[in-house]
């Protein structure tokens, strides 16, 4: 009984819009992939798809630099003056 | 004091720059460099990664259900570690609390009736604490958490060339 309830009150919080806005502002950060046949049009599965393989990427390039700085740690030594020039690298 | 070039210094990528910067130096000092076994290097490797999501986790707090979700999981990562036997009532746990969130997850999946229920699972894989959110949730969490990754993986490549040279 309270499974039916949690399923009606889901279905009333989330409205198609709600979803649609969700997906689109995914989309907007998603890499534009040039060669895509659909152009406004990707279906919320296609969105979704991307964003996996997104993910999947990010999640390849921190490991492909956690593995790079594993051979670099022996000159990383942050004192508060390396770490003031690299933070100022990052703005 | 408003100088537009100098980094936010509450802004996100500030604190985890920070953060990370300071677990490089601690992992640096614990164990003499000069070994170069494939064990140790891939012992640094983990730790390494380890502490970047950590960083970012900490960095998050308890503002998001998946920094949440990654903070409970590197807690209980390190108090098995300390201790096997409460690590195993650990695990436990948390799988039953997942199969009753789940379990309530697909019974909304199904009556969604929307068609992308195969690829919202898989994303709900690769989100930390996916798998207890609803639709909605989900792609909101997961929005914050690309942002969160696109950071780290700035940050890192800028401490990585930084040190190259």
């Amino acid at each position: 009984m309270s499974s039916r309830r949690w399923r009606e009150s889901s279905r009333t919080n989330m409205s198609e819009e709600q979803i649609t806005q969700l997906l689109s502002t995914l989309r907007q950060l998603l890499p534009e992939i040039p060669h895509s046949h659909s152009h406004k049009a990707s279906s919320a599965a296609k969105v979704l798809k991307q964003t996996c393989n997104y993910i999947k990427t990010l999640h390849r390039e921190v490991d492909d630099l956690s593995d790079r700085l594993s051979q670099l740690l022996a000159t990383i030594d942050a004192d508060s003056a390396e770490a003031a020039i690299i933070r100022s690298l990052l703005t | 004091m408003n100088n537009p070039h100098h980094l936010n210094p509450t802004s996100l990528k500030s604190r985890f720059t920070t953060r990370f910067l300071r677990a490089l130096t601690k992992i640096r000092a614990q164990k003499p460099i000069s070994s170069s076994s494939p064990t140790e290097i891939f012992r640094r490797y983990r730790r390494i990664k380890v502490a970047a999501d950590k960083s970012m986790a900490y960095s998050v707090r308890s503002r998001r259900i998946w920094s949440r979700a990654m903070l409970w999981k590197l807690r209980s990562r390190s108090y098995r570690r300390q201790d096997p036997c409460s690590g195993r009532r650990f695990g436990k746990t948390n799988q039953a609390i997942m199969k009753k969130s789940s379990n309530e997850n697909t019974t909304t999946r199904r009556e969604d009736g929307v068609g992308f229920v195969e690829e919202a699972d898989e994303l709900r894989q690769l989100v930390p604490g996916g798998e207890t959110m609803n639709l909605c949730n989900l792609l909101d969490e997961t929005a914050h958490y690309i942002k969160c990754l696109t950071t780290q993986v700035q940050v890192m490549k800028k401490i990585a060339d930084f040190y190259s040279f």
